[in-house]
């Protein structure tokens, strides 16, 4: 029960992580019609920043400084790239945040070195959020904070007791991202330029002959999508490596994440999102094979059967490819994505 | 209608530009003897066939793809178990046609895949095949009866009987079958772009809309060309078996079918022999340039951004505009704005190298003392002076090169409309 619970919400706060992630990625191709392809570039200049800054200023205030300077990063690379290559199309604007993708790569590399460096979270975060503790005789109950140690062993032999804790950054994690998903959502819905954001999705020509500067607005949303990957740079990595392969390992499930949402839809990110964050958790932790389960099963399996490298792969060796299985399948299935509306 | 001169009853200039092809192929080993060459010569055999398959999904087809080494890597590996099964004698087919088996392979694997991934155009296309690339990859890593695991699949070339003594044991009979392979490959997939579906290929890429009302069905255009591409590609891959005589997981990854895409394009993907060129940069790149530089990825990147921004159609487009420029005889008017140009650059390029290096020799060899050598000159990456006199280079040669590129940018304006009128007046003429 317990190992539920906590895979559970390791698997929810990775998937908000994704989203924080896939919603700025959404944004901008929903508004530009463009899709980011250096996005999780952003993600890792975002964590490498929070790294510098933290180390100047502590991480509290880099938590804030940096995304805002990922976000000035991302709206100057719109103005002096994107916008030159708008008139040519989608695919030379592809093309211009592929070559992006490899120079922020290179320039990190350049940087901060090619192994990983030590990012940890603050002290206040090091600890974990709470404790769950299963006593075979009392039952499950939870601590906040670490469980003192006295309470996760008994004097008895025979009462088993097993402590697991939810790490606080996992938790600082979950809340970042609802906060974030909330103040998004009322931007988005109840402010005027939320309003102008909304209207120029649809309708550019018109918002532009009302007087509003669309290709700043292009901008500012740019700006805003990768600065959010910069939030979730600096919380992830400091939740888990911060290196220059980090782009590439998140790169493309957040891709994975926007076709099964649906192109364009804010909701379907976040529901894939989660989704693909608690599946691939789950996956992880499950040691199960087609071979375990046919002996739990009792079926009698031949010994070349027994052998076969397929049947031998346990659920947590295929746990990397999950999430592309599940695009292939929900692109047979259901072409649009979850919550898409566009075809196509 | 269009007017195409044509000879009769022989189009002269074809058979001219062809024979010319397979002379360069023939005697291209003859005039670089030099070990390096050969193999470089046979690798470039190798990307031509690669990237031209390529340009079928992305000039063609307008079908921006990001895992098409997932097919020349399976052709690789399908290649390379038959070639282990003719070294064990289970299998009874010479080795020239392995490079077919690996065709058929891409071929096969491009049916199964591509069938999901061209359900799709545009945007979502492009994202599709790099969710496949990736699950290929990971796959890979996975399976390594088939794969291999972390040290590939090895096998042994000289196998089976000697043809008229060909064993493939020198490199040079391997180049010559590359070189076959090469020049039959570019000349079907020429005629590929000829037939009545390269023609509604490229109508699909560029007004999908238009080619469904007049009754074709654009999701099964892409799909057969996604094959077509997928067999070559596989061919590319079964002669890079039988080069390198191994394959590791590397060669269905995402860094191979980003360098197909990158070179592609930077070659030009909106002229047949663009991606020719491409693919002989990507060999130069790969085997010379990452040993004389350590920024060279950097350096890649940002001409590809430049080139992305600047110059769309690629070095192809860049040289078919001056071959306009030539046939008008206007030339002799804009080369010294050229020289001009091409000067100021250089200027400017070495000082933002110099500075570059110093940076890449600060992060990775520190340990080897201060100095870097770069174009003759040594600097001390931790003395002012060097950064200085880079920095001042490279300023200098930025507004020299500004200069120069205004009175290029008028330069070629007045020709381009020049060009213009004197079309107009031949029209009218006619």
């Amino acid at each position: 029960m317990e190992f539920f619970i906590i895979s559970m919400l390791n698997g929810l706060s990775y998937g908000l992580l994704l989203f924080m992630l896939s919603s700025g990625l959404t944004l901008i191709f929903s508004m530009m019609g463009v899709l980011n392809f250096a996005h999780a570039s952003f993600y890792m200049i975002g964590a490498y920043f929070g790294y510098t800054l933290s180390g100047w200023i502590g991480f509290w205030p880099a938590l804030i400084v940096a995304p805002l300077l990922v976000g000035a990063c991302g709206a100057v690379f719109e103005r002096v790239t994107l916008r030159k290559v708008h008139p040519f199309g989608h695919v030379p604007e592809l093309l211009v945040t592929f070559g992006l993708s490899y120079v922020v790569l290179e320039l990190v590399q350049l940087v901060w070195g090619r192994t990983a460096v030590e990012f940890p979270p603050p002290e206040i975060l090091r600890s974990s959020a709470f404790t769950l503790i299963n006593h075979s005789v009392n039952g499950l109950s939870l601590v906040w904070g670490a469980a003192p140690a006295e309470m996760c062993s008994a004097a008895d032999a025979a009462v088993r007791v097993v402590c697991s804790p939810f790490p606080a950054t996992r938790g600082f994690m979950m809340l970042v991202a609802l906060l974030m998903l909330v103040s998004l959502w009322l931007l988005l819905t109840r402010t005027r330029i939320g309003l102008v954001i909304q209207a120029a999705l649809t309708h550019p020509e018109m918002v532009e002959s009302l007087g509003h500067n669309v290709p700043r607005v292009f901008m500012l949303v740019f700006g805003a999508g990768t600065g959010l990957a910069g939030l979730a740079g600096v919380i992830g990595g400091s939740t888990f490596v911060t290196e220059p392969a980090m782009a590439a390992t998140v790169g493309s499930v957040i891709f994975v994440v926007v076709v099964v949402g649906g192109m364009g839809s804010l909701s379907g990110a976040f529901l894939a999102s989660l989704l693909i964050g608690v599946i691939q958790t789950f996956a992880v932790a499950i040691d199960y094979s087609f071979l375990t389960l046919a002996k739990d099963m009792g079926w009698a399996l031949s010994a070349a059967t027994q052998e076969n490298s397929f049947a031998k792969l346990t659920l947590s060796q295929v746990a990397p490819i999950l999430p592309y299985l599940f695009l292939v399948l929900i692109l047979i299935f259901r072409p649009k994505g979850l919550l898409g509306t566009r075809e196509g | 209608m269009a007017a195409v001169y044509k000879f009769k009853p022989y189009n002269v200039g074809r058979w001219v530009i062809w024979s010319l092809f397979a002379l360069v192929l023939v005697l291209a080993p003859l005039v670089f003897t030099s070990n390096l060459s050969v193999t470089m010569l046979a690798q470039m055999g190798i990307a031509i066939i690669a990237c031209l398959s390529y340009n079928i999904l992305l000039g063609q087809g307008g079908m921006l793809s990001f895992g098409h080494a997932v097919y020349t890597g399976l052709g690789s590996y399908m290649a390379i178990h038959a070639l282990n099964a003719v070294s064990g004698g289970k299998l009874n087919i010479p080795v020239s046609l392995l490079p077919i088996v690996g065709g058929v392979a891409g071929m096969g694997f491009a049916v199964l895949l591509g069938w999901v991934t061209t359900r799709k155009s545009g945007t979502p296309f492009a994202m599709i095949t790099l969710g496949v690339a990736e699950l290929v990859f990971a796959m890979s890593l996975m399976f390594s009866e088939f794969f291999g695991g972390e040290a590939g699949v090895s096998g042994n070339r000289v196998a089976g009987e000697a043809f008229f003594g060909i064993t493939y044991g020198p490199q040079i009979q391997v180049y010559y079958l590359i070189a076959v392979y090469t020049f039959v490959c570019v000349a079907l997939m020429y005629a590929f772009t000829q037939t009545p579906l390269g023609r509604i290929l490229n109508a699909v890429r560029d007004n999908p809309e238009r080619v469904e009302f007049i009754g074709y069905n654009t999701q099964r255009v892409r799909y057969i060309a996604f094959i077509i591409a997928g067999f070559f590609a596989g061919i590319a891959g079964g002669l890079g078996a039988l080069n390198f005589e191994i394959v590791t997981a590397e060669v269905v990854g995402a860094g191979r079918s980003g360098a197909y895409l990158l070179f592609t394009f930077l070659g030009g993907a909106t002229f047949f022999f663009g991606p020719i060129i491409g693919a002989i940069l990507m060999i130069i790149a790969f085997v010379l340039l990452s040993e004389l530089t350590k920024a060279w990825l950097l350096y890649l990147g940002l001409v590809f951004l430049f080139m992305v921004m600047y110059a769309p159609g690629g070095i192809a487009s860049l040289i078919m505009m001056n071959l306009r420029v030539a046939k008008f005889g206007k030339l002799r008017q804009i080369w010294t704005s050229y020289l001009g140009l091409g000067l100021t650059a250089i200027v400017m390029l070495a000082g933002a190298g110099a500075m570059i290096e110093m940076v890449y020799h600060l992060q990775l060899n520190s340990a080897l003392g201060d100095t870097v050598k770069f174009m003759g000159a040594t600097l001390n990456a931790k003395s002012l002076d060097s950064w200085f006199g880079s920095a001042f280079v490279m300023l200098t040669g930025l507004g020299l090169f500004e200069l120069a590129r205004r009175q290029f940018a008028r330069d070629w304006g007045e020709i381009q409309t020049d060009i213009e009128k004197e079309i107009k007046r031949r029209e009218t003429a006619v």
